[in-house]
């Protein structure tokens, strides 16, 4: 037994040694942290995508470093996370983590950040206030305040009055509800019923039952990207499509990497965001083009955008500090930094770290038989109006 | 006292020896820490899980118990040492012995459901139960902080030896002296009239009832121990990562733990160290060559080692035992 203990644990202590990484100056390590299994496995996926193809389109080289992709699964466990980011920046002396899937890894890698002196950049997680957890926290992709409170003041001037909010219990869910309906009720409006909807394996019928019984001019939703499909796929089950009630809310909900599969139910849902597959620019129908390319006909969703951004955000800052890599020129140089994203033009507060960009109201429409969250109006350089109340 | 009772005792008293090679193991354990350095969080991580797996073992494997909810522990001993030091209690030490004992109530007031019934319905219970406080967890985000998780900052072991980011080494070694401790503790137990009677319990209850050892209270007990310890865990846990969201209740933490134990050997107690080891060495190594399908390449070796080389490895072990001294492990 014994010999048969130190050989599994040298074996076991050979393998932890072997995959122990180097560093070489030129080489800009950058550690991508998402959750490629598990529940929020489509964000993970969409986002490797995206930036992958940033990577692709510009070459390694800028500024004199060649930039160097460390792609890790943290399966969206927190302290897995955070395990990872450590190792990123010691082991491999990683310049900049990004990714970041889910609220409660993003602030894990938070104090890291803070100590290490590391650009966090957070390409997925939406709740307003991760930005403030650290000065080395910027954000590419979006929050919801920004997203929902739009969808608010649109419905005011579109002859909705009576709203239902219908949203997934967790940080960016309860953001979305309450800058929603802050801002509806501050119009005039009237929000008759608050519902949340548990975060796992939810059953979304009962709730929409309520809904049903309610009957409000429109259903305000938003739910996590990746479970879109399955809510409105009960939607019409229920026959609230038929109903009359309006669906309307943040962009997750109509998803465009699950449109097609939630199908028909989805025409007519009205909701705001800050990227659609649709956006009529030759940026986008550019960067739409080689993403399909890429992988196997898949659309990009708001997920790639932003993962794609956040290179953006990368090489710009290294183009402007001539390849310095330290953590705070970095930072420094991310602020304030604007370009063109195949959203539409974006730009990095540099008071709050968070992007400022526009957000488009959309309509689900059939193109060429299939369908899309087609823009037709929108509102231009949306602060986060959680930060912009604190000031 | 009669031969056979001096022939037990002779037995126990052999067994209770420490051996060169456990010995070796466990210098061996603390000298990885200083040779890879860099690889102290993963380390740090496979001491965590080892010690949690080896919680389960000592339900599964020396009293029969079958859970799939054992995260329940793990995730109130990770959320106990979170809350006790976002209300001022910084000393990780004081915040480990609490989070355990608290973990350990939950377990004994738990134990009494969990033992009634059948293996089947043990396998619903212990998993209701997680689920259970896994959604407590989520609802009182006055608390827990919900869904965005909980940070927590605390103090330098001893104030001496901090344990964040700065301190990777000295958090693996934390590990390592909570896991050694409670594995002595674990081992002195198993080797003890107690730990005798469980086993004989695991192998026929009818019968050990009939030698007069009751089962209900050997049971709670061994199941309120076992809580602590994954309590223990999950406060390493929360502690060395200085972080804790819902996942710590997650259903994959008490799968893990039994896929551990497989790997490594059930009702032995290294099984859990060394099969928490062979599982997240290989894990990291297959999710860094391919992040996105490691999970099939893992599926695939599993179902090998299970129906290939378990055995084989098993009966090498086996073969280089003194006599019949792993009893009816693995």
């Amino acid at each position: 037994m014994l010999r048969a203990i130190l050989r599994a644990g040298l074996a076991a202590g050979a393998i932890v040694a072997a995959s122990a990484a180097f560093a070489d100056d030129d080489v800009v390590n950058i550690g991508l942290i998402l959750p490629m299994t598990g529940q929020a496995a489509s964000t993970g996926k969409q986002e490797q995508a995206g930036a992958q193809l940033y990577l692709q389109q510009h070459g390694a080289s800028v500024a004199g470093k060649k930039i160097a992709l460390i792609i890790k699964d943290d399966g969206g466990a927190a302290d897995v996370t955070k395990r990872l980011a450590q190792e990123l920046i010691g082991n491999d002396k990683a310049k900049a983590l990004m990714g970041f899937g889910l609220t409660p890894l993003a602030l894990a890698v938070a104090p890291v950040a803070t100590e290490a002196k590391v650009p966090e950049i957070v390409t997925a997680a939406a709740t307003a206030m991760i930005t403030e957890k650290s000065p080395y926290i910027v954000r590419t992709s979006f929050t919801l305040p920004q997203a929902a409170a739009p969808m608010a003041e649109w419905s005011l001037k579109n002859g909705i009055h009576k709203v239902v909010t219908f949203v997934t219990d967790y940080g960016p869910g309860n953001d979305a509800e309450k800058w929603f309906s802050d801002t509806f009720t501050k119009g005039g409006g009237t929000v008759v019923e608050q519902i949340r909807a548990p975060l796992k394996n939810p059953d979304f019928a009962p709730f929409l039952q309520r809904v049903k019984d309610d009957a409000p001019d429109a259903v305000f939703v938003f739910v996590p990207s990746g479970q879109g499909s399955a809510f409105m796929k009960q939607f019409a089950e229920r026959g609230l499509d038929k109903s009359g009630i309006k669906l309307i809310g943040t962009g997750d909900v109509t998803d465009d990497d699950l449109l097609a599969d939630i199908g028909d139910p989805a025409l007519g849902a009205v909701t705001t965001h800050h990227y659609s597959v649709a956006h009529p620019s030759p940026e986008n129908k550019a960067f739409v083009e080689a993403f399909k390319k890429a992988n196997g006909g898949l659309r990009p969703n708001f997920m790639a955008v932003a993962a794609y951004d956040g290179m953006a955000l990368v090489y710009g800052a290294l183009e402007k500090t001539k390849g310095a890599t330290d953590g705070d020129a970095l930072i420094e140089a991310m602020k304030g930094a604007s370009w063109i994203s195949p959203r539409g033009p974006v730009s990095i507060d540099p008071q709050t770290r968070d992007i400022i960009q526009n957000i488009y109201v959309r309509k689900v429409e059939k193109v060429d038989g299939e369908l899309y969250n087609v823009e037709f109006s929108t509102i231009e350089a949306v602060k986060d109006p959680f930060k912009a109340a604190k000031n | 006292m009669s031969g056979e009772a001096a022939r037990i005792s002779a037995h126990l008293t052999r067994r209770a020896r420490w051996g060169a090679g456990e010995i070796a193991f466990w210098i061996g354990l603390v000298a990885l820490i200083f040779v890879a350095p860099s690889r102290a969080l993963l380390i740090n991580e496979i001491l965590i899980a080892g010690l949690f797996a080896l919680s389960l073992d000592l339900i599964l494997g020396y009293a029969g118990i079958i859970s799939l909810g054992h995260a329940a522990f793990f995730g109130v001993g990770a959320y106990g040492a979170a809350i006790l030091a976002s209300h001022g209690i910084n000393d990780p030490i004081v915040g480990l012995v609490i989070a355990s004992l608290i973990a350990g109530l939950v377990g004994l007031a738990s134990a009494p459901l969990v033992l009634r019934g059948s293996d089947l319905t043990r396998l619903m219970v212990t998993l209701g139960i997680c689920l259970m406080l896994g959604e407590l967890a989520n609802k009182n985000s006055w608390a827990t902080g919900g869904a965005d998780g909980l940070s927590l900052e605390l103090t330098p072991i001893f104030h001496l030896f901090p344990i964040g980011f700065t301190g990777q080494r000295n958090a693996a070694l934390y590990s390592l002296a909570v896991l050694f401790l409670l594995f002595a503790l674990a081992r002195r137990i198993v080797q003890s009239p107690f730990g005798l009677s469980l086993r004989g319990l695991r192998e026929n209850r009818l019968r050990a009832g009939a030698l007069g050892i009751s089962a209900p209270r050997r049971l709670i007990a061994i199941y309120a121990l076992a809580a602590v310890y994954a309590g223990a865990a999950g406060a390493l846990v929360a502690q060395t990562t200085q972080i804790v969201s819902l996942d710590v209740f997650d259903f994959h933490r008490s799968a893990d733990a039994l896929l551990m134990l497989i790997i490594g050997g059930t009702g032995f107690l290294y099984g859990g160290i060394i099969g928490a080891a062979l599982f997240i060495a290989i894990k990291d190594g297959l999710s860094t060559a391919t992040p996105e399908y490691w999970e099939f390449w893992i599926g695939l070796l599993l179902v090998a080692l299970v129906l290939a080389g378990r055995e084989r490895i098993g009966a090498r072990i086996a073969g280089l035992l003194p006599r019949r001294a792993r009893g009816s492990a693995a």
